[in-house]
């Protein structure tokens, strides 16, 4: 188990130096000329440096007089000492930066996938029980609506029915106008308000695949031998459902659980930039749309680690959960 | 029982049991096929009649017709299917039905009630002098205080100066014996466009028209004669300055003035003008002969935005104004009561933007005025044609690679397992972005980065596929069949792509059915980011894109409404049809 468990973090380790030096040389060969505008910039402040000299000074920092292999090694070798650089964008360093947006993404996504697990898994099971019904159907169907509906279109009808019709929520934000002047309660609580939506559009547009996945592995379970063994003693189909075949499916279920749990952190790209959250998705966008290297490099990496840990972790359980597995 | 529901697609009775899904159903239906075989015997037509077990009884199908039955029996699949039909049907098709071009602007009328004119009765005393240089501001001051407090002279800066009235509300000011000053309130006027009148003329012919208004008691005095500068003038009734026949100048106390400053306002309009204003009237109607300001036509030019847009004109276009057009004005008194605003109605073409579904245009138009039907449709072309060939792209490559990995194992497998590990932890979407805001940057050509976004999509996107299709392979590969292959000598290519490759198709197809969905929804979210798809091409993303003005989405729900519906229904369908075609193609899977 331990050597398995070794051998995956090594190979994960392998595999995240590819994906940085990828990223890295992408980023390299990007033809934003910021450094040069703020080069420019920079020279023009009263008693400042020639342009020369800052273009040359910016270059030295970011490691753009290197070629691409020794400036990937040279970025290696400050981000493995935590020095990510400063943010182009948000001229703060990088970590300063993430540290102040990504409780809030991991506090919406953990909240949504909170109520993506309670609400996929007993209508997966549901479904599953009463394959080929009407509620089997009805679910099937709306898990896969959610599955094919786009976030932005479904975040515009929300916006659409809740806040300029009902008018109960803003339109963007995640504070509202008189913020300030709540107590601190009251400020949480405001919060929480302008996050309903962003969780609402979250939940459904992710919960139908975690459905979709409960009902198709609880109906294989159904399907097996030891459920016709406890059907045919007699066992009522209460217990047979609940005690006997919804244990079998947790094996699967949290194995892919467990792997997605990191990318709660990962924050939500698409729904924080539609709601103006400031969470790690919206900061990170504004930070690429602007070009910002430093901020995207940590991003890109930042995900691509969140992805790894994930497959990771679901490995790993699988081999906890399901002792079959571990001969590998 | 299992026995027979395995082969129930192959073995089965010639007669009406086509749809029947267990034993005893089945035993049922054979019973009336044998007794309408028998029926069919004691009527003498031809139809032969086997035995139960005669394996001529039992209709073969091939596999490729097996899947299409079991496929066409699941109804949600059948929807779906028909849900892309439509699709099809609506944008490769409707693009050539609709009498409209992808990027065709239409414009509207629009009339404005412009103001043009201001009119003022002029209460004020104005000052003119004759050497503006030495009699200047301050004797002008002066002027006025006098003319205030009722004096008749006063003295400034060591002079004095004398003011005559030479008539009502009319001063001269003179410092010695000359004059160097007036102070008037009838305003004289140059009937030329551009000329200035001097002073001795000015002073003459208000002079002149004092003196006929003091006399003016006979109904239509008798035109009054001056001389300025050595020539002869006559001031007619109503103002006239005449130089022989030639009208050069009028006297008028009220002030017409054009509130466009390259508008010139003749004579005949100005009086008609101040008639009608005289006679309480609200409204005027000229008829122009030509004097009259030309029509500027001022559209509003749509705002323009980033990018793809600028390459369009400004697309206005400038009224014809005929040569003698009959125009209407609404004459309003401002509100202190001090003037007139004299409005024009103008119409002005300009983008028919955000119309309302009509006859004309079914879902109305854009924020450019183009047939939203019309966009929805090659917007649906865009967005199918991308979702294809990226799926294509994204299935050679993943065939290929997952193809040789399973195939030949060892460290071939290995280094590609280790790529495809690599793709699939690179975050596609942020490296989409920045791709494309790096692209925005460097201005590429909308076409130009149509092709970079599927190529990209397509490249970020092969580990999926190869790693479906390898563990297929490697599952495949250890069966007899590829042992026969291996045994009849088969080159490894074709050992490969004839005799594994088509066995993995059935999955391929229904991953790549699936994965067309999520393509295109990718596709309509890069657009509506406006970051994917760029104008002038139409996408079902860059439609929506329009949302985010907040105002569109508060108002002109045809506008994103339609566009989300087709793209949810187009998606939704690609997923109803790889489910159905999932279970079409493996029964036992069927969960």
């Amino acid at each position: 188990m331990r050597k398995y468990i070794l051998k995956r973090i090594l190979i994960s380790i392998v595999i995240l130096f590819f994906v940085g030096f990828l990223i890295y040389a992408l980023m390299r060969c990007l033809p934003t000329s910021y450094i040069e505008n703020m080069a420019r910039q920079k020279s023009m402040q009263p008693g400042s440096k020639s342009f020369e000299e800052w273009m040359a000074q910016l270059t030295t920092m970011y490691n753009m007089d290197k070629s691409i292999i020794p400036g990937y090694f040279a970025w290696l070798g400050n981000a493995l000492r935590g020095q990510f650089g400063d943010s182009w964008f948000y001229t703060v360093p990088v970590l300063e930066k993430f540290n102040d947006c990504i409780w809030l993404s991991f506090a919406m996504g953990g909240i949504a996938f909170l109520l993506e697990v309670l609400i996929a898994i007993p209508l997966g099971i549901i479904a599953a029980t009463k394959q080929y019904s009407r509620a089997d159907y009805t679910i099937s169907i709306l898990a896969l609506a959610g599955i094919s509906l786009p976030t932005f279109f479904f975040a515009s009808l929300l916006k659409l029915v809740f806040s300029v019709k009902l008018g109960w929520f803003d339109l963007f934000g995640l504070v509202g106008r008189n913020y300030n002047q709540l107590s601190a309660w009251g400020q949480f609580l405001d919060k929480a308000h302008h996050l309903v939506l962003p969780v609402v559009t979250l939940v459904v547009i992710s919960v139908g695949s975690l459905m979709r996945y409960t009902r198709t592995n609880m109906l294989e379970v159904l399907n097996a031998d030891y459920i016709r063994t406890a059907r045919a003693k007699g066992l009522s189909e209460r217990k047979v459902v609940y005690h006997h075949a919804f244990r079998n499916t947790l094996i699967p279920l949290v194995t892919i659980i467990g792997g997605s749990l990191p990318g709660l952190f990962s924050g939500a790209l698409i729904t924080e930039t539609l709601f103006a959250i400031p969470g790690i998705g919206y900061i990170s966008y504004q930070a690429m749309i602007a070009g910002d290297i430093p901020f995207s490099m940590f991003y890109l990496v930042f995900l691509s680690v969140l992805t790894l840990l994930g497959n990771l972790i679901a490995d790993i359980l699988y081999a906890v959960v399901d002792p079959r597995v571990r001969i590998a | 029982m299992s026995i027979f529901d395995d082969n129930k697609e192959t073995r089965r009775p010639p007669l009406r049991a086509q749809n029947v899904p267990d034993a005893s159903a089945r035993r049922k239906a054979d019973k009336t096929a044998e007794a309408a075989n028998k029926d069919s015997q004691s009527s003498g037509s031809g139809e032969p009649f086997y035995s139960l077990n005669d394996d001529r009884r039992v209709k073969v199908l091939s596999p490729g017709a097996l899947v299409a039955k079991r496929f066409f029996r699941n109804r949600l699949a059948v929807v779906g299917l028909s849900i892309l039909i439509f699709m099809f049907l609506f944008s490769f098709v409707g693009g050539l039905v609709s009498p409209y071009a992808e990027d065709e602007f239409f414009y509207r009328d629009e009339s404005i009630n412009k103001e043009f004119a201001a009119v003022t009765e002029n209460t004020e005393f104005r000052y003119m002098a004759k050497d503006p240089s030495k009699f200047g501001s301050p004797v002008q001051a002066q002027t006025m205080l006098a003319i205030q407090k009722g004096l008749t002279g006063f003295s400034y800066g060591g002079n004095h100066y004398t003011m005559t009235q030479e008539g009502e509300d009319f001063y001269a000011i003179s410092s010695g014996d000359t004059v160097v000053g007036i102070a008037y309130k009838d305003i004289v006027n140059s009937s030329l466009d551009g000329q200035k009148l001097d002073f001795d003329f000015v002073y003459a012919a208000l002079k002149a028209y004092a003196a006929r208004v003091q006399e003016g008691t006979a109904e239509e005095p008798a035109p009054l004669v001056f001389t300025a500068a050595g020539t002869e003038y006559t001031i007619e009734a109503d103002g006239s300055v005449l130089n022989g026949t030639d009208e050069v100048a009028y006297i008028s106390r009220y002030i017409v003035q054009a509130i466009m400053p390259d508008v010139f306002l003749s004579r005949d309009f100005k009086e008609k003008l101040i008639d009608t204003i005289a006679a309480g009237e609200t409204k005027f109607v000229y008829a122009d002969e030509s004097a009259v300001p030309g029509d500027e036509t001022a559209g509003t030019d749509p705002d323009e935005e980033s990018g793809g847009i600028a390459v369009m004109d400004d697309g206005l276009v400038q009224e014809e104004q005929p040569a003698s057009a009959t125009a209407e004005y609404t004459i309003e008194r401002s509100q202190n009561h001090a003037n007139w605003i004299i409005r024009k109605q103008q119409t002005s073409r300009q983008y028919d933007s955000y119309s309302f579904p009509s006859a004309k245009h079914w879902f109305g138009t854009d924020k450019y005025g183009m047939d939203m039907l019309t966009r929805l449709m090659y917007g649906g072309r865009v967005s199918l044609m991308i979702g294809f060939i990226v799926i294509i792209i994204q299935t050679v490559l993943g065939v290929i690679l997952g193809g040789l990995a399973g195939y030949f194992g060892g460290w071939v497998d290995d280094l590609i397992m280790r790529l495809v590990d690599i793709f699939y932890c690179i975050p596609s979407m942020p490296i989409i972005l920045i791709l494309g805001a790096a692209m925005d940057q460097q201005r590429v050509d909308p076409g130009k980065r149509l092709i970079y976004l599927m190529l990209i999509l397509g490249v970020l996107g092969w580990a999926g596929i190869a790693r479906l299709v390898r563990g297929q392979i490697l599952s495949l590969r250890e069966q007899e069949f590829m042992t026969a292959t291996e045994a009849c000598g088969i080159r490894v290519r074709s050992r490969i792509f004839k005799h594994l490759i088509p066995n993995v198709i059935p999955q391929l197809i229904v991953n790549c059915t699936m994965g067309l969905g999520s393509v295109i929804i990718t596709e309509a979210t890069l657009s509506f980011l406006g970051l994917g798809v760029k104008f002038p091409f139409a996408s079902w993303g860059n439609i929506i894109n329009d949302v985010n003005n907040t105002h569109v989405l508060t108002t002109y729900w045809f506008i994103w409404i339609p566009a989300g519906v087709l793209l949810l229904l187009t998606v939704l369908a690609f997923n109803l049809v790889g489910d159905g075609l999932r279970d079409a193609f493996d029964p036992k899977m069927k969960r």
